[in-house]
């Protein structure tokens, strides 16, 4: 770090910068606390006229986020990093505040819209308060089998796709396979596999890790191939064996494209492992989302998708977070 | 002719280990070469035969496309010629081996490596990197990467990059290297530094060295031996001996004559 620091003005010049650019809170970060606030005051000020609980508790939740943010706009003079964060998503948070107040008045305060489809907020977070337990059941579930099915089918597929690329041998026996299989949706085997395996768990591990098997074996493949001939000589002319070429040069060089194949491959997995819940497994987010529309709980169902939408952005979150651990050295600035 | 390398104390802490003579001796004998290009082989190399004695500096020199390239990979045992023989200490050549290193035309640097583990390349693929750490260390400083270690190759100039490529290429201690254009990024003046600094190690180490060049001026500063090239499909058009002692001056009539001679074989006697 000094080193480069050293030899490199500019480097100096932006921290000088930095310095004198101590972020203030903004104004706005202020306003989405007392819009909060307002938010909580019609909420509990205005009777309901639907039928719902909870009033108190919505209330009471959106007097804690406004106070939240007046503290975070408080505590923003003194700590810059939080004065950052705040400012960033000020905006935000007020137009939340307004989707929320104009949510609450079209449901619960004038049942102005058609009842079971479009729920309130009280609804919505009695989900969560009353049937906290079966949903994180369900989470939970669902994650470990998306996890099973995910590991497995990524890993087999990083390994045919690295073999593809490194073995002619091997790639006589699997690229035929691999082009007859892989362009066909994995939810076209859910009849088959729930038949043919053992249990609804087992056929859905099967049908995940078949749709992250083949993009991650396709993008591997690609990327060992298009590895440069240079990189080779230049390993084996210092002595480097087989298996270093391997590991050393043809993976570390294909790394990007794998996880190109990756993402493509976890975009796939979510959607089997609805379908999959939904058709066969009776347990995970899938299923609690069939299972609540048979007695036609909407707000249950939303409540569900958040879930899932929760879940899904953190998997690939956390997968973007892993290659640029593992990709440090293809972007302009590296951490040390 | 007496290796330049024999006069020369070498160094304790970095001559090559065992006791080995530290230079190869390298016989290429009736070497022709080609490549198949749409249907057809393009010849390359036309019935090259030359002998390097262990020590010995040979500069190969040559218009661009003439087939230099192809001949170090040849010695480098990357490819096999289509005709004649290679080998080394008597030994035919047939695969690559880290005792004849070879340091390409690009620097081909790892990008996922840091310069430190570039260099560390050949020991960390041998197996030796655990002994070998100070060696790493040792070259880095020696190409002036002391600063460098931890930086990845973008973030490097591009006489940096052709330096931490040397530094991968020595930590080997090869007995026969092969240096295809070193110095061809490099700026005017880094460049003149460089020549100075790989002429010193091969002083130091006594190793062979077979480089690849397509500037007059560099060749005949630098090597023992100056090998001219014709067109393609190359032939030996001639074997300049520059009995000249080290370091050399670059006005030194000797080396204006057989610059002239040099650039008249390479059909540019018009042009200087
Ligand atoms: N792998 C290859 N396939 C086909 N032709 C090649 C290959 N490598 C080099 N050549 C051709 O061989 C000739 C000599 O190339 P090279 O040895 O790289 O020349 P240079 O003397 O500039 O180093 C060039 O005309 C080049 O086009
Ligand atoms: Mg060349």
């Amino acid at each position: 770090m000094s080193a480069i620091a050293g030899v490199n003005p500019a480097t100096t010049h932006e921290l000088f910068v930095l310095d004198e650019d101590v972020p203030r809170p903004t104004p706005l970060l202020g306003f989405a606390g007392l819009a909060w606030f307002a938010a909580a005051t019609l909420v509990l000020a205005w009777p309901d006229v639907q039928e719902v609980e909870r009033t108190e508790l919505l209330g009471t939740l959106a007097a804690g986020i406004g106070g939240l943010l007046l503290l975070t706009w408080t505590v923003g003079w003194i700590v810059p990093s939080l004065a950052r964060l705040g400012s960033h998503w000020a905006a935000w948070l007020v137009v939340l505040a307004v989707w929320l107040s104009a949510w609450e008045v079209v449901t619960a305060k004038l049942d102005a819209l058609p009842l079971p489809f479009f729920a309130s907020p009280q609804a919505f977070l009695e989900v969560y308060t009353d049937d906290y337990a079966r949903l994180f059941d369900c989470l939970w579930r669902s994650m470990f089998l998306h996890a099973k099915g995910y590991v497995i089918g990524s890993a087999l597929g990083f390994v045919s796709g690295v073999a593809l690329g490194m073995s002619t041998r091997i790639g006589y026996w699997v690229h035929p396979v691999l082009r007859l299989i892989g362009p066909l949706p994995a939810t076209a085997w859910i009849p088959l596999a729930f038949f043919i395996f053992p249990s609804s768990a087992s056929a859905s591990v099967f049908l995940i890790g078949l749709a992250c098997w083949f993009p991650t074996t396709v993008l591997t493949w690609s990327g060992v191939s298009a590895v440069s001939t240079a990189y080779y000589d230049v390993a084996r002319t210092l002595g480097a064996s087989q298996r270093f070429l391997v590991l050393k040069v043809a993976i570390p060089a294909a790394l990007p494209h794998v996880f190109v194949g990756l993402f493509m491959g976890l975009g796939s997995s979510f959607a089997v492992l609805v379908v999959a819940e939904m058709l066969g497994v009776k347990a995970g987010l899938g299923w609690y989302l069939q299972w609540a529309q048979g007695w036609a709980a909407y707000a249950n169902m939303y409540a569900d998708l958040f879930i899932m939408a929760l879940m899904c952005s953190t998997m690939i979150t956390l997968l973007f977070r892993l290659r640029d651990r593992l990709l440090a050295w293809q972007k302009g600035l590296v951490q040390w | 002719m007496v290796s330049a390398a024999l006069e020369f104390e070498p160094d304790a802490a970095i001559a090559a280990p065992g006791g080995a003579p530290a230079g190869a001796r390298l016989d290429v004998q009736g070497v022709s070469h080609g490549y198949v290009l749409n249907k057809a082989i393009l010849p390359v190399l036309h019935d090259i035969t030359l002998h390097a004695n262990p020590g010995d500096f040979i500069a190969l020199l040559g218009a661009s496309g003439c087939g230099k390239s192809t001949l170090l990979r040849l010695v480098a045992g990357l490819d096999r010629p289509r005709r004649g023989r290679l080998q080394v200490d008597g030994v035919e050549i047939t695969r690559p081996d880290p005792s004849r290193v070879i340091m390409f035309q690009d620097p081909t640097l790892f990008p996922w490596r840091t310069v430190w583990n570039n260099a560390a390349l050949g020991l960390e693929a041998r197996g030796e990197l655990k002994h070998g750490r100070a060696r790493v260390d040792e070259v880095l400083s020696l190409v002036g990467l002391d600063n460098f270690h931890h930086a990845y190759p973008h973030q490097l100039s591009g006489g940096m990059a052709q330096r931490a490529a040397l530094a991968r290429a020595l930590v080997n201690d090869p007995r026969l290297l092969l240096l295809d254009e070193p110095l061809g990024k490099l700026d005017s003046l880094t460049r003149l530094t460089m020549q100075g600094e790989i002429t010193r190690l091969w002083q130091q180490r006594g190793f062979t060295v077979l480089m690849v060049t397509h500037d007059v001026e560099e060749a005949l500063h630098m090597a023992q031996r100056v090998i001219v090239f014709s067109e393609r499909p190359a032939r030996i058009r001639a074997d300049l001996q520059v009995d000249l002692p080290y370091p050399r001056r670059r006005d030194d009539p000797e080396l204006l004559r057989l610059r002239r001679e040099a650039l008249g074989l390479l059909g540019l006697e018009s042009s200087w």
